[in-house]
């Protein structure tokens, strides 16, 4: 479903702020498959997503998706097959424009816009029939601007907006990184729930582990710009927060390891 | 109180130029400078295409076209180079200097002698109520082609005023306002982000563009200096008209440049009745608009001192 060929990207190459945020990703994931991503800061992992979702241009590799390369396309001809959900709950949705709106702008991710009116009267009942399932009262208010809402409604109706029409993948940015404890269960529980009921293949980054062990059928971990490990089957059900804690762990040491073998190079040869 | 209708005309014929002016900043949250320079260019090009006897409506509608051109460009300079919009319509406005020049082949181009949309309705008013017909309005005793002229404009504004209101709620027209707001998301949602600020600041110029044409017509000349702190007017044409409606949706906010726009040339026709001296009325402008910008600031900041010092009492 989703391929990624040896995808490489430096920020800022050739001067001192150089990031070389991701160094040979690869990565093929089959189609309804819902894999979490997890990943020290700076691991590259947010990177992958912004490079699926073609935020910026790759230096080298190939994405492709549904058998279609689409390493070349811009970022909303993407939108085409890719719905998304940020990590801040401002960046999904206009704030100025009504609930309505936003979501008349949803139903018509990646397709023409042209001069047809742009909130149809005969959807407005569709709308308040998949904002009713949330129990936030949304239905009653479709008129009100969502900058009135709280995050957690924002980042509830994002994800909404992103799976109205049936994305052929789902990026979730850490998208409840921003919420309180409370309301991030509850848009987790949404989020499986729209996952399973239309079968999304989706790509999760988040820094919970207990979410990533709970939720999805796939683990990878992510550090220093490349896939460190990868647990998916009966090797995912089995996995504990503390596996992934200890797995981590591991990562730290063998980074203090290797700079501790180059200050050893270093006194010795320079 | 002919003064007084003359002012209402002008103001509609501006209300387009605040209309613009809000587009580009209100709706794309694009600080465009170019309307200086394409409120000129429309009134060139559609005076130069009048004089040399092409139907007035037409030049009106090329002169519009004009203005689209300029905005796209500023659009396509601010986009495709990655320029600061600012920067971007300083340079096109400064070019377009030089090209209203050569548009008119001179710095100021009567049209007294000329068939303008405003002689029509001169003439059209002669035809059914006779040369130098006079009648009382609230007491006043007024020329009757002055009420067609204003007639005239205020259908003409509702026209355009529910042409762009239905437009910004059209499917595009939902995807600029979004582009506007939140860049970020309807990328996500696939818009041409770019694409949009161009064909909006198109727009934006060529209502600026046609309303500097109008006034042309009106006033009798084009001038290459007319365009000068047309910006400045225009953004307080849109304030005071968001002051005056207070209300944020669409149709009322178009509404509310209008009114605005109206109101503010009252003003300031009032003002220099009262006797300010004309070369005042920028400096004015600049720092009505300042206050502006800077009031609602003040007023919380108020606000927020008068509740910590009740707080504390």
């Amino acid at each position: 479903m989703l391929k990624i060929n040896n995808i490489k990207k430096t920020f800022n190459p050739e001067t001192v702020n150089e990031v070389k945020a991701l160094r040979s990703v690869n990565l093929e994931i089959d189609e309804g498959s819902f894999v979490c991503v997890l990943g020290t800061n700076g691991s590259g992992k947010s990177t992958m997503l912004n490079a699926v979702a073609g935020t910026f241009m790759i230096d080298e590799g190939d994405v492709l998706l549904d058998n279609t390369n689409i390493t070349k396309w811009s970022e909303h001809k993407r939108a085409q097959l890719i719905g998304r959900v940020f990590q801040n709950p401002f960046s999904g949705t206009a704030p100025n424009m009504s609930i309505q709106e936003n979501l008349a702008l949803a139903f018509k991710r990646g397709q023409k816009r042209g001069l047809g009116w742009g909130l149809p009267k005969n959807k407005l009942d569709e709308f308040k029939t998949i904002v009713r399932p949330l129990n936030m009262g949304l239905e009653d208010r479709l008129e009100n601007p969502i900058g009135k809402l709280s995050g957690g409604q924002r980042q509830a109706l994002t994800l909404l907006m992103a799976t109205a029409l049936k994305p052929k993948l789902l990026l979730l940015d850490e998208h409840t990184a921003a919420l309180d404890p409370k309301t991030a269960s509850k848009v987790i529980e949404l989020t499986e729930k729209i996952i399973t009921r239309d079968r999304l293949t989706t790509l999760m980054v988040t820094h919970s582990m207990q979410q990533a062990v709970n939720l999805g059928d796939r683990i990878i971990m992510m550090h220093k710009g490349q896939v460190a490990y990868d647990f998916k089957g009966e090797e995912k059900k089995r996995l504990k927060v503390n596996d992934l804690l200890a797995l981590f762990d591991e990562l730290r040491r063998k980074d203090n390891i290797d700079q501790g073998v180059a200050e050893m190079l270093k006194e010795q040869y320079v | 109180m002919s003064l007084l209708i003359g002012s209402f005309t002008i103001g509609l014929i501006l209300a387009l130029l605040a209309l613009g002016i809000f587009i580009s900043f209100r709706i794309f949250d694009f600080p465009d400078i170019t309307a200086e320079g394409s409120f000129t260019f429309g009134a060139a090009t559609g005076a130069s295409l009048i004089v040399a006897g092409v139907n007035p409506l037409l030049a009106s509608l090329v002169a519009f076209i004009a203005g689209m051109a300029a905005g796209a460009v500023t659009g396509l300079i601010h986009t495709r180079f990655k320029i600061n919009p600012l920067l971007a319509g300083i340079l096109v406005m400064t070019a377009l200097y030089s090209v209203n020049l050569h548009v008119m082949g001179k710095s100021n181009m009567p049209l007294l002698s000329e068939t303008t949309v405003f002689t029509w309705i001169e003439q059209f008013s002669v035809n059914i109520s006779g040369e130098n017909a006079r009648t009382m309005v609230l007491g006043w005793d007024v020329a009757v082609k002055d009420l067609w002229l204003l007639l005239f404009c205020s259908i003409s504004i509702c026209i355009f005023c529910m042409i762009l209101w239905w437009f910004f709620r059209t499917n595009i027209g939902t995807a600029m306002r979004a582009t506007g707001d939140n860049d970020q998301m309807i990328r996500a949602l696939g818009v041409n982000t770019k694409t949009m600020i161009i064909a909006g600041v198109a727009i934006a110029n060529g209502f600026v563009a046609l309303s500097g044409a109008l006034l042309a017509q009106y006033q009798g000349f084009a001038d290459v200096q007319m365009g000068i702190g047309m910006m400045v007017w225009g953004l307080a044409s849109v304030i005071i008209g968001e002051a005056i409606i207070n209300d944020n949706s669409l149709g009322m906010v178009i509404f509310g440049a209008v009114i605005g726009s109206v109101l503010f040339r009252l003003l300031v026709a009032i003002a220099l009745r009262w006797g300010l001296n004309p070369n005042d009325l920028k400096i004015i402008t600049a720092l009505f608009v300042f206050i502006a910008l800077i009031l609602p600031g003040l007023m919380k900041n108020k606000r927020k001192f008068n509740l910590t010092r009740r707080n504390h009492a």
